[in-house]
């Protein structure tokens, strides 16, 4: 593709662009080409990040130069190109969500904010899946698109110096889940009873960079059922699928 | 077996790194020093990756019921065992009873003690490398405290031989650090200007570092369209420049992307260096090219496996 640019990132990383700005067709084709080069790993290629608008590469280079690798990836993008887009799917992860109360202390604020009831609120976040465009911060943090402006709120003037594990927030109109206990300025409107990220696991991440995930309103009682669940290891992950890219996130 | 008495000021245990769940945003860590850590290991008898103990500027005092063989490479903590001299850069006899014992770290900042057998924690997610901010690996997810009980495994290696590094490996720690650097991948995002006084001046190491990062205070670096990039990947080595264009140097438990725009990336082999380099030393930087950064990869491998026939 005669649009992507593949770039330095010392020497044991090459970073292939895909232009510069946050969109889902453009995280999209950063998932495919992870997909594609995944699949079938060559023993050079270490390690593979995809994020909002690039993939980073890292590889060994005592077993192959930074051309021969560039060339090899220009392959994969052009292999990309003739396999076609239109049937590209990706997974939807669900993740249950108690909204308010104790476990979304700032559900109130953000309805008021947005001249809105809670239950539109909920409503709204609730209504379509959203991209994981990528994940860093903290293990298995998600960064993703999509969320309404409607329900849209600025961050706490004084972020919280601890705030739960599974805690669901916003921030200006990103929406995210803090998967460990960490500080952090989000306004929260609700907790998860899934465990993110659980490292002594066999799969130790609840989703990857390239799914979706929807949130889908539960009560307490609910919460607490699935908690044990979670706990006792005998919770099964509800997932789907979905078409990827352009305004495919609306779909579900 | 070894119980810690005192732990020093910031001891954990670190392997090579927790590779391959970059992608979930999970740090790497791992030894800050590579190469000290790696020859603490051969001499210990174990692979150059195996886990070790990394002690930061103040060391731990540590008693050893029974027994064993250690080796210590790195900065000069002053070690004793019972209250003999023990060198650094070697590998000693430890007698069952015994009381091993550090102090400041008198050149340098860290050391690592690497165990005949190798340090008993499980791994997490492929390695012993501990990541205090998530809580998991190493001991607990920590930095050692008093009383805690590290197990040792058992050796499946030839019987140990006391010995020291030959003078040949010995790397100098002074107060001037120069490091090799790979421009990219947004360099194109600062002045000709701003390149240049990153090749051409001197720069100082701030006391805020860390294992996450190094910064530098000194000259600024001007970037030509403001310092944001939408977020990307990267990973130790990588040379952030913020809006106040000081140089902050990626390091070990860095996070797995972000969001300034950066100007290049020190060489692996240069880690090393820096992991030693304390507040108000000085920084300098040289460009290199790949041939350059993958002889320096090789000449490290071939110094361990020098190291290792003895």
């Amino acid at each position: 593709m005669s649009d992507t640019n593949i770039v330095k990132a010392g020497e044991q990383g090459v970073v292939v662009e895909f232009g510069n700005v946050i969109d889902p067709g453009v995280n999209a084709r950063v998932h495919r080409l992870a997909q594609l080069i995944a699949s079938d790993m060559p023993d050079e290629i270490l390690e593979l990040v995809p994020t909002y608008r690039s993939l980073m590469v890292y590889f060994d280079p005592q077993r192959i130069n930074r051309e021969a690798l560039s060339e090899k990836i220009r392959l994969y993008l052009e292999s990309g190109d003739q396999s076609g887009d239109r049937s590209d799917t990706a997974t939807v992860v669900s993740i249950p969500v108690c909204y308010g109360g104790d476990f979304g202390p700032d559900l109130d604020f953000v309805a008021s904010h947005n001249k809105l009831s809670t239950q539109e609120v909920v409503q709204i976040h609730t209504s379509r899946a959203y991209q994981v465009y990528m994940l860093g911060f903290t293990p298995g943090f998600p960064y993703l698109g999509g969320m309404s402006d409607r329900i849209a709120a600025p961050r706490l003037a004084q972020p919280r110096v601890v705030i739960p594990a599974g805690s669901v927030g916003i921030a200006g109109s990103q929406t995210g889940i803090y998967p460990i206990e960490s500080p952090g300025g989000w306004q929260l409107i609700g907790r998860t009873p899934l465990q993110i990220f659980s490292p002594g696991s066999a799969n130790p991440f609840l989703f990857a960079a390239g799914n979706f995930l929807r949130f889908t309103a539960i009560d307490a009682e609910t919460f607490l059922d699935i908690r044990r669940q979670v706990e006792s290891g005998s919770y099964l992950p509800v997932t789907g699928t979905i078409e990827r890219g352009g305004d495919a996130a609306c779909a579900l | 077996m070894c119980t810690v008495i005192k732990p020093g000021m910031l001891t954990t245990v670190q392997d090579r790194g927790r590779t391959g769940y970059r992608a979930f945003g999970m740090p790497v860590s791992g030894v800050m020093d590579r190469y000290a850590a790696s020859m603490a290991n051969i001499l210990a008898g174990n692979d150059p990756g195996a886990a070790v103990l990394e002690m930061t500027m103040l060391g731990g005092t540590f008693r050893f019921p029974n027994e064993t063989y250690l080796a210590v490479c790195g900065a000069d903590m002053q070690g004793t065992l019972n209250g003999k001299k023990i060198k650094n850069w070697s590998a000693f006899y430890v007698p069952a009873n015994s009381e091993l014992c550090f102090g400041y770290a008198v050149n340098g900042c860290r050391s690592y003690l690497a165990f005949y057998g190798g340090i008993a924690v499980p791994e997490v997610l492929g390695s012993r490398s501990t990541y205090t901010r998530a809580g998991i690996g190493g001991f607990d997810g920590r930095a050692l405290q008093a009383d805690d009980v590290i197990e040792i495994a058992k050796a499946d290696r030839m019987p140990f031989a006391p010995r020291e590094l030959s003078y040949h490996h010995l790397p100098k720690y002074g107060s001037e650090v120069r490091l090799r650097v790979i421009p990219g991948p947004q360099e194109g995002l600062f002045t000709p200007e701003g390149l240049r006084s990153l090749f051409s001046q001197s720069f100082t190491v701030s006391p805020r570092n860390d294992r996450m990062g190094v910064l530098l205070e000194g000259p600024t670096i001007e970037h030509a369209a403001g310092p944001d990039i939408i977020s990307d990947a990267l990973s130790a080595g990588a040379i952030q420049v913020p809006g106040d264009g000081h140089p902050i140097i990626m390091m070990a438990d860095c996070q797995t992307t972000g969001g300034y725009a950066k100007i290049g990336f020190v060489i692996g082999p240069d880690l090393s260096k820096l992991a030693q380099a304390k507040a108000g030393d000085s920084v300098t930087f040289v460009e290199c090219g790949d041939q350059e950064a993958v002889a320096a990869l090789a000449a490290e491998n071939l110094s361990y496996e020098k190291a290792a026939l003895g």
